[in-house]
């Protein structure tokens, strides 16, 4: 891994930070290649063979044109043969239809290989992230899986497609064309060839360093862009505090920046087109020198001059793709790399393969001495039983990470305790099959997620199979159906992720639906800590009721009114249980409880 | 072309650059001329005459030729390239500038997406039309004109006899491009949706876990893929249909240029080094022609990205300071507001109506009522965030707008409902509002807004830096970390925006203690859902649609039996119970 980093930058003193990706060119990765290669195989026996036969018979008619235009002026042209430049012509015009149809068939079955296997990388890569853990989405920004689902993977595509082919085509012609000069005159192509080394230097050298200046320019590009969202996003913050004139100033470094590593990229680059012609140039000159001399002393013919000369200028090109081809592989390493390195990514809560289906539960959950920390340094939880009989409903109380958020983890299974059991209606969680738990435990979220699409199928997404009917009868039963025929198209109503149609309570009101649509035994429920207009609240604290009813039901409480209806209270700190009972009882106790309950009256009561 | 010329002072101060870039480019397309010509000479001149004398200067002359034409193509890409970049530098900083000083009405209705590939792709579509577009048209043109000219120089019957399928060349390039530009878009639309599938479903992962939708969504991701699978293979079609086509009219126009110039050698009326040479003349002619479709699009592609530029730089920006506002070091906070209507841009409801009030400095104003019922908006127009349509806001007795903007906004400090964090480290976001402040004075404020605690836990304490939108922070993290910026930049007027919402109740109560200090000597606005955050407020406004409903102090609004009562009761019927059960 190298980088490199020629151009100064301005910016990187200045008010905002934003994390570059580095500069990276992968060495070759056999193992890589291999599992890429990997992806071909449903293609090999048809497709690929198909389209091999196709260039074949394509190249073959461009190496073979020069060499029967060269023919003709020797022995129909200069002889003066009518009726043989007749014969001759229509062969060739014979030969180009053949290449028409070869070419047709060639980029269309070769698209269709690359785009297959396109799809099917895609798809193995976003199915393999479905199955991995909270952790693994904790650990990274939404922005940078989505950059491998989409460009890396695209990226690979021209490889896959026209790479491929190429470079056998390249390889073809190149080894053609010298064969073909070699029959023609040994000595003339020997002359030649001394330009080839200069070709593919500059194809591979040359073009790496351009690439690279070309590289840096993009990352500042993305810097600026980043910058630039982001002040779009914060522009109303910006104007209160009346910054405007300073970020003016960062920015102007920002571009700064970018326009210097951008004249030098051009600097580069220019060079390339001027350096492959005097190298063409080098090698028409010996052609024109030597080949005349060649003529001259009867060695060679004016014919086969001329095929000289086309294919002198027929040599750049598949050395050109040759070193596109040797950059794209480069790029496909660094890509793949990142595209293997998520799909080797295991879950964390793996099934094990003799996991038994969860019959219908009842909802009683117990947790038996369960213990368990997130990254082995810091205990989340410490040695907890808990027992919650179904039915009931249990508020979890504490600050933050005092370990609510971990017990209902745990029940979930979206982790597995370090230590002892998690037991529903009696079954060791890790002996059932995950998807059997979890159409049975379903959690309400502090945060509502809205996907694009309709209410409907927002609502919807609790149960796919679901009806319009029920889906609007799990609405009306938690009291969204009145905001919901209120707006404009009413359950088909567009909305969207940062939208603004839905108020907060109003989006609470939707998860409350999907909950009720999903209709689980288990139920787990983050409540929103968010400020809502005290009519929203009451409407969604009656919901609340509707929803919890003949359900055991987990609650991560913040509101004192939600935490006093609950069956059982269990107060927490620092991942260890401190009191558990009703509320009657706990305030009673005077205890932890009792302290918290009466710090929210110290807010009440304040001043 | 009016795209253009109102585009002009971006690019014209570089017409140098430009010029000089046009000039290279017309030297170089005359000495591409050279090599068939060399090769017409070569074969004609010297192996056919036997005139083997002029053989090395041929050779050399060659070499030097193209030597003066690499220093000219270097040139004439190198100087368009700087065209183009530099112009993009200037219009760069004037959108961005734009961009910094366009209202909140603005940004009310503009979507970032939308305004993030105007500044992106539309600006990388107008340079690349600066830098290539113009002058690969005039390269086209010059190289068919120069290679016609010497192919007809050559043999007028040759050059109409074998160009004559160019007019089936250019129906297909026509046929072709027409059909792939709108196969192109589909893809790239195909490909967006894809992509939003896939951010959908990244950032709503814990949803799809917590009701264990994974199928569903691969099922849903999986129509995304396979479509943009479709719409590629669809495009591939279209080029493995007219590509060969084209090929193949080039390769008709060498086999007739092979036969009629193969038979007017033999009849002597052509040389057989104009026939060799006519071989690499011909392939100028249709090689660029076959390009013409992409560059005509290129034009009107950056015409229309030059229209939606020009689109933002016509934003007018109608707040701004007046010219005879004269600067102001300190403000009272007297703020008086007198019959004030207000309706947001792009809708019909009022969002407030009639508000008259008077705050004295140093007065806490609380504000309560529904959402949408006009809080936030009182707040906005004292910062001259919006226009009202009709009465006046006045500061210290002065009407805002006859305050200079900065001085005014300056002095407001704003703790918003939504804390924005900048990607930056802990310290320069609280110093957003005064990037001169010490570090004692950030942490000062941050002692002050109860951050100074988990900031020393973090690893870098202060010189953490924060992730895009203060990813790592918890939400009451954020909203302390925002009222630490408004503390420090020392606000005569604050605006607290539902500003405890998201932290738990022993934060809350400690951020309330805070505020009791942080709001002396200011005057203070208040928004709140819960009674007990503004029961203390001088005065307090029950907004409802708009109008302000019920105003007071706390013990007069719990007397008037309405809004507020309602909202009091609900809250504090909890109390009540709870309060008995106490030991």
């Amino acid at each position: 891994m190298k980088k490199k980093n020629a151009v100064p930058n301005r910016a990187d003193k200045g008010r905002f930070r934003y994390s570059q990706d580095q500069i990276i060119d992968k060495a070759f990765n056999w193992e890589q290649i291999r599992r890429l290669l990997h992806y071909m195989k449903p293609y090999s026996k048809k497709l690929l063979p198909l389209a091999v036969i196709a260039m074949l018979a394509a190249t073959s008619v461009r190496l073979a044109a020069p060499v029967l235009i060269g023919y003709t002026i020797d022995e129909a042209i200069q002889p003066g043969d009518w009726n043989l430049l007749m014969g001759i012509t229509i062969f060739i015009a014979s030969m180009y239809a053949l290449a028409w149809i070869a070419n047709t068939f060639r980029i269309k079955w070769i698209n269709q290989m690359g785009q297959y296997i396109i799809y099917d990388l895609r798809k193995d890569l976003f199915n393999h992230l479905q199955k991995l853990s909270h952790r693994f989405f904790d650990q990274r920004s939404a922005g940078s899986i989505l950059v491998r689902v989409t460009n890396d993977i695209n990226s690979l595509q021209e490889l896959f497609t026209n790479g491929v082919i190429n470079l056998l085509m390249d390889i073809v012609m190149l080894v053609g064309i010298i064969s073909i000069l070699f029959v023609l005159s040994p000595e003339l192509t020997i002359a030649i060839m001394i330009v080839l080394p200069i070709m593919f230097y500059i194809s591979t050298n040359l073009r790496r360093k351009i690439r690279r200046s070309w590289q840096t320019v993009r990352l500042k590009q993305s810097t600026l862009n980043s910058h630039l969202n982001e002040s779009i996003q914060g522009i109303r913050v910006t104007q209160a505090y009346t910054q405007e004139k300073e970020n003016m100033g960062y920015f102007t470094d920002l571009n700064t920046d970018n326009y210097e590593a951008w004249e030098q990229a051009t600097r580069k680059s220019a060079m390339f087109r001027p350096l492959v012609e005097l190298s063409n140039a080098a090698g028409t000159a010996i052609l024109i020198w030597y080949g005349i001399y060649l003529i001259n002393a009867e060695s060679i013919t004016i014919g086969e001059f001329v095929a000289f000369a086309t294919f002198l200028g027929m040599f750049w090109e598949p050395i050109s793709r040759l070193g596109q081809i040797y950059n794209q592989l480069l790029m496909a390493m660094a890509s793949s790399e990142r595209i293997f390195e998520y799909m080797d990514e295991k879950p964390s809560v793996p099934e094990k393969p003799n996991a038994k289906e969860l019959k219908a539960i009842k909802g009683d959950i117990r947790l038996e001495s369960v213990a368990f920390s997130y990254d082995d340094k810091r205990t989340a939880l410490h040695e907890m039983d808990l027992h919650m009989k179904p039915g009931q409903t249990f508020a979890l109380v504490g600050h933050t990470g005092s370990g609510k958020t971990t017990i209902v983890n745990l029940i979930s299974r979206f982790y597995d305790p370090t230590k002892g059991r998690v037991l529903i209606d009696g079954n060791d969680l890790r002996n059932v099959t995950l998807d059997s738990l979890r159409s049975q435990v379903s959690m309400v979220l502090q945060d509502t997620f809205i996907f694009s699409g309709t209410i409907m199928e927002n609502i919807r997404f609790g149960r796919p199979d679901a009806s319009d009917e029920e889906v609007k009868k799990a609405a009306y039963h938690v009291g969204a159906d009145g905001f919901i025929r209120a707006l404009k198209n009413g359950y088909e109503t567009e909305v969207e992720e940062r939208g603004n149609v839905l108020s907060v309570g109003e989006r609470q009101l939707i998860s409350f639906a999907r909950a009720l649509l999903a209709d689980p035994r288990i139920l787990i429920l983050d409540e929103a800590t968010a400020s809502i207009d005290t009519e929203t609240e009451q409407i969604i604290q009656s919901a609340l009721k509707k929803l919890l009813e003949g359900r055991t039901a987990i609650m991560i409480a913040h509101r004192l009114s939600t935490i006093r209806e609950a069956d059982e209270i269990v107060v927490l700190d620092h991942g260890r249980m401190m009191e558990q009972g009703s509320h009657h009882e706990l305030m009673k106790q005077g205890g932890e409880y009792y302290r918290l309950v009466r710090a929210q009256f110290n807010v009440l009561d304040t001043g | 072309m009016n795209t253009f010329k109102s585009l002009k002072e971006f690019y014209w101060p570089d017409k140098r650059l430009f010029i000089w870039s046009i000039i290279f480019l017309i030297i170089m397309t005359i000495l591409t001329m050279a090599y068939p010509i060399v090769l017409q000479f070569a074969i004609d001149e010297v192996v056919l005459s036997a005139n083997w004398g002029l053989l090395p200067y041929l050779a050399g002359g060659f070499v030097v030729i193209t030597a003066l034409k690499a220093a000219a193509t270097y040139n004439h890409q190198y100087y368009g390239d700087l065209f183009g970049i530099r112009a993009v530098y200037r219009l760069r900083s004037r959108l961005y500038k734009k961009l910094q000083y366009l209202p909140f009405r603005f940004y009310d209705n503009a979507k970032t997406g939308d305004l993030m590939s105007r500044l992106t792709a539309d600006v990388e579509g107008f340079r690349f039309f600066l830098s290539f577009g113009c002058a690969q048209l005039l390269n086209l043109v010059l190289l068919v004109t120069f290679s016609f000219a010497v192919m007809m120089y050559y043999s007028v019957p040759l050059a109409l006899v074998s160009l004559a399928a160019m007019p089936f060349l250019a129906v297909a390039v026509y046929r072709f491009d027409k059909r792939v530009h709108p196969a192109f878009k589909n893809i790239r639309l195909s490909f967006a949706s894809l992509t939003t599938k896939v951010q959908e479903n990244v950032s709503g992962m814990s949803t799809v876990k917590s009701l264990s939708r994974e199928d569903f969504e691969m099922g849903r991701f999986d129509g995304k893929n396979a479509d943009y699978k479709d719409k590629s293979l669809y495009t591939s079609t279209i080029w493995a249909k007219f590509f060969p086509v084209m090929e193949l009219i080039g390769n008709v126009c060498v086999v007739v240029l092979l036969g009629f110039g193969g038979y007017l050698v033999i009849q002597g009326q052509l040389q057989l080094g104009q026939l060799a040479a006519s071989f690499s003349l011909i392939w100028y002619i249709i090689g660029p022609l076959m390009n013409l479709g992409f560059i005509i699009n290129t034009f009107s592609q950056s015409k229309a990205s030059g229209e939606r530029i020009v689109e933002v730089l016509d934003e007018k920006e109608d707040i701004t300071s007046t010219t005879f506002s004269e600067p102001v070091d300190r403000l009272n906070g007297e703020i008086v507001f007198h019959h004030v209507t207000h309706t947001y841009p792009g809708e019909t409801q009022k969002a407030l109506k009639d508000i008259t009030f008077h705050a004295s400095p140093g007065e806490t104003i609380g504000l309560i009522g529904a959402t949408g019922a006009g809080k936030t908006t009182i707040t906005q127009l004292i910062s001259r965030f919006y226009k009202p349509d009709e009465g006046e806001v006045l500061i210290d007795g002065r009407a805002i707008n006859q305050y200079r903007l900065e001085d005014l906004r300056a002095h407001v400090g704003f703790v918003l409902q939504e804390s924005f964090i900048f990607s930056s480290t802990i310290r320069d976001n609280i110093a957003y509002g005064r990037p001169d402040a010490s570090l004692k004075e950030v942490i000062d404020a941050a002692k002050r807004a109860q951050a100074h605690e988990f900031i020393m836990e973090l690893q870098d304490g202060y010189e953490t830096v924060l992730g895009e939108r203060g990813m790592g922070l918890s939400g009451g993290q954020k909203q302390r970390i925002s009222i630490a910026r408004a503390i420090l930049i020392n606000p005569a007027i604050l605006v607290l925006d539902d500003a405890t919402s998201a932290v738990d109740m022993e934060t809350e109560h400690r951020i309330q203690a805070a505020f009791q200090e942080v709001m002396k000597g200011r005057t203070t606005f208040v928004i709140a859902h819960r009674i007990s955050s503004l029961k203390h407020a001088d005065q307090i406004l029950v907004l409802e649609n708009g109008r302000i409903a019920e105003r007071g102090r706390h013990e007069e609004l719990l007397k008037k039996e309405g809004i507020y009562k309602n909202i009091y009761d609900i809250q504090f019927q909890d109390r009540e119970t709870v309060m008995q059960e106490k030991v």
